[in-house]
């Protein structure tokens, strides 16, 4: 009879699933395992420099690939360094698979050197958390943990192993069970949504006047993108997205507005404010979303249809109509359908034609600003930098940002036109997630390229990554837009707290950009470029796609430039702060809707008048 | 639906594992919901418990918590047990401290009345048992504390179990 010990059974398991890309760091009470792949060819491990950035590049895996991504760590400190990670994971749904060494079972609870509880710590950032104390479990748990992380809504499993576990010796002959047996788990994976409820929904839709399709991440968690797609075109009805959606349906689309949100634009929030019918997709209606409930969704009439795989996100924040409890793939397949039965039996087309219109005009009265000037300081402004990045953006590029002003101008220019190109930490809003996530994309999909959009200040907090992409040959494209600031604070600061930029200066008293990060890229080995001047942008994103290393570009950016429109904090979704100069086109169109005449003279226009005068701040546009 | 707050009383079948209440806790914590009480026992199936909380919300708050309940991959059934359809019982122990015979006298009169019993006696106390609905629970508190100072109560909690052949069960 052959004896295996629990790391043989821990490798055997990642062989089985073909999860043999990792992301770790070892330490002392992960040794056994890290000694048993030394010698394992098929497994590679991409050793990190932190690791919180373990468990980004994992979840950047993740999300890049649609499957599953596995990071491994030490206990204690190793562990804890995970819990950012973990919970970045699992506000964002991402399948991940980690699993940390710990002290031996006989020292647990005796505050050991490097013991922390970590099952504890991790408890309320997981979907499910294992300890394992028997070796003959390992098998079942692996591969339980695996299937929860990936079915159902998807999100990070932890497994805590004790040292003696992965050296226990055992001649279990079938460590790892065929089938997941849990009674207590039902991810609905065969749910297409009940019909009866589709048609109540269908009945909704065709009846609006002003119908809106709200689609979130879960589009592309249920890789539902092309059904969405052809809903839309079946049904002629206009789309925004939240952060997590973007690219589930191309920027290029007629009928997509953009972002939604409190940096979303303008005409995807006045689209969602004055919509009588929501069909809401793979979305958890966030606040980010929302704004102030009270006055969400609204118009008070608006129907919402909800579609979501997590019982418990329906009706959470916002009442619903219609909910509906499927896979967004197979229930947008069953909307086809009956989409499709209906078109066919009903002549008359659409009788929208005042509200395409209108989404026309709004799509067309905003756009770019013109980003050819530079900004009051002469520096280069935000904009531009997006610009030329669509430009150079092929259709397989991956973008993965960071977290602020840099992600919010990414999120509202850039044209991402396909699902699992986008990546960015939406829930969390975890500085330093995009450099590791980028090199986890990067390694899913080596023939793209990868670019991280990141701020200086969150860039600074996982730069050791250099390391990484360095020693492991990984190439990512790394634009730092270098204000000097924490720059989303700073705007909060300057519209909210009267230009107090209380501890968001990063910069030096001498006023010179620092630090040199040039001479940063070059402490690694590595190639940077500066931009300095507008016309400068382009011929360095060019330069650093042409690299075949990884390539840190800085552009030096205005210090106080703005994203905007931004929502008023704790406001509807049309109360913002805007520059001045898009403010009339679009109230015109605003009130030029065609709403019964009470509702024109009644509570809409009220609520415009207030906003005017009480609420929203103008800026004089920059350029 | 109202939207005022109301007790509503949760059963629920759980795997035997160890952290499972701290899952359960945790999320009534993190997520800002209240418990009146929790009581945790072993089940009629090797391998798995039965726990019985008594929850505070309006009901939106209620249908989150139950929808959250289950959403924890420990919990294998969670229900809300209507009162109607539901036997549900507390017990509790009194402590209380005893004067002079006269009140001792008092004291027994009251727990015949309540059908409960009287389990320790000391020269200075009386140790009391009590079973019944929560509201019955609590009368007798309310009683007895007029008669006599009480040192101690401790609560079981209420446990429930739905009326006739409905059950939560895995079969």
């Amino acid at each position: 009879m052959r004896i295996i010990n629990g790391t043989d059974i821990i490798v055997k398991f990642l062989k089985d699933t073909k999860n043999t890309t990792l992301f770790g760091y070892p330490g002392g009470q992960i040794m056994p395992f890290f000694d048993r792949i030394y010698s394992e060819n098929d497994i590679r491990m991409i050793l990190v420099r932190h690791e919180q950035s373990a468990g980004h590049a994992a979840d950047g895996f993740a999300r890049a690939s649609g499957k599953l991504g596995v990071c491994v760590t030490t206990s204690g400190p190793g562990a804890t360094n995970l819990v950012t990670a973990l919970a970045n994971a699992y506000y964002d749904s991402s399948p991940v698979l980690a699993f940390s060494g710990q002290v031996s079972t006989w020292l647990i609870g005796n505050d050991a050197f490097q013991e922390a509880d970590v099952v504890g710590c991790t408890m309320a950032v997981t979907k499910q958390n294992y300890q394992v104390k028997d070796v003959n479990m390992l098998g079942r748990v692996f591969k339980e943990a695996a299937y929860i992380a990936t079915t159902g809504r998807p999100g990070p499993v932890f497994i805590d192993l004790p040292r003696d576990v992965q050296v226990a010796e055992t001649n279990i002959t079938d460590p790892i069970p065929d089938k997941v047996e849990l009674v207590s788990y039902n991810p609905r994976v065969f749910s297409k949504g009940a019909s009866l409820q589709i048609k109540r929904a269908l009945d909704l839709l065709f009846n609006a006047q002003y119908p809106v399709i709200i689609a979130g991440g879960g589009v592309a968690l249920a890789n539902a993108s092309k059904e969405l797609e052809e809903l839309v075109n079946l049904l002629h009805i206009p789309v925004v997205y939240t952060l997590m959606g973007k690219g589930v349906i191309s920027d290029d689309h007629p009928y997509v507005l953009g972002m939604l949100g409190m940096h979303g634009r303008k005409r995807s929030n006045f689209a969602v404010s004055e919509a009588d019918a929501i069909l809401a997709l793979g979305t958890r209606f966030s606040d980010r979303i929302t704004g102030d409930l009270s006055h969400f969704p609204g118009q008070p009439s608006a129907r919402i249809i909800h579609v979501d795989i997590d019982t418990a996100e329906i009706g959470k924040n916002v009442p619903v109509d219609v909910p509906i409890v499927a896979d967004l793939k197979l229930a947008l397949q069953e909307f086809l359908e009956q989409v499709k039965r209906r078109l066919a039996d009903q002549k008359n087309g659409t009788t929208r034609s005042w509200w395409y219109k209108y989404i026309k005009e709004l799509k067309e009265s905003s756009g770019i600003p013109d980003a050819k000037k530079p900004g009051k300081t002469g520096r280069v402004i935000p904009e531009k930098v997006m610009f030329e990045l669509n430009k150079i953006l092929a259709i397989d590029d991956i973008v993965v940002t960071e977290v602020g002003q840099a992600q919010m101008f990414a999120a509202h220019y850039l044209n991402i036109k396909k699902p699992r190109t986008w990546i960015s930490s939406g829930g969390l809003g975890t500085m330093g997630f995009g450099f590791p996530a980028g090199i986890g994309a990067k390694v899913a999909k080596p023939d793209s390229e990868v670019w991280i959009v990141a701020g200086d200040g969150s860039f600074q907090m996982n730069l050791h990554e250099l390391a990484t992409v360095k020693s492991n040959d990984i190439k990512v494209n790394i634009i730092v837009m270098n204000n000097q600031y924490l720059g989303m604070v700073r705007q909060w600061q300057e519209i909210l707290y009267e230009k107090r930029y209380a501890y968001t200066c990063l910069g030096c008293k001498d006023g010179k950009y620092f630090p040199d990060f040039v001479k940063l890229a070059g402490a690694y080995g590595l190639p940077g470029i500066r931009v300095e001047k507008p016309e400068q942008v382009a011929g360095a994103l060019e330069q650093a796609r042409k690299s075949d290393q990884t390539c840190i570009i800085e552009m030096a950016v205005e210090p106080e430039s703005n994203i905007l429109p931004m929502l008023h904090p704790g406001g509807a979704l049309d109360m913002f702060y805007s520059r001045r100069k898009e403010k009339k086109s679009i109230y015109d169109w605003y009130c030029r809707l065609p709403r019964t005449e009470s509702e024109q003279h009644g509570y809409k226009v009220e609520r415009i008048n207030k906003q005017e005068d009480d609420v929203a701040v103008f800026f004089e546009d920059e350029s | 639906m109202t939207n005022e707050n109301q007790q509503v009383c949760i059963g629920m079948l759980v795997y035997d594992h160890p952290g499972v209440m701290m899952k359960i806790t945790g999320m009534f914590a993190r997520r800002g919901f209240n418990i009146s009480s929790i009581s945790v026992g072993h089940s009629e199936r090797p391998g798995f418990s039965r726990i019985t909380i008594m929850a505070e919300g309006d009901d939106a708050t209620i249908e989150q918590i139950i929808k959250q309940l289950h959403k924890l991959i420990d919990i294998v059934k969670v229900q809300h047990l209507e009162p109607s359809r539901t036997t549900m019982r507390e017990s509790a122990l009194v402590k209380v401290l005893v004067k002079d015979n006269n009140m001792r006298q008092e004291i027994m009169t009251l727990v015949d009345i309540y059908n409960g019993k009287v389990i320790d006696v000391t020269s200075k106390t009386m140790t009391l048992e009590i079973v019944g609905t929560q509201r019955k629970v609590d009368s007798f508190i309310e009683l007895i504390s007029e008669i006599a100072n009480i040192k101690e109560i401790a609560r079981s909690g209420v446990l429930a179990l739905y009326r006739g052949e409905e059950s939560i069960t895995l079969d």
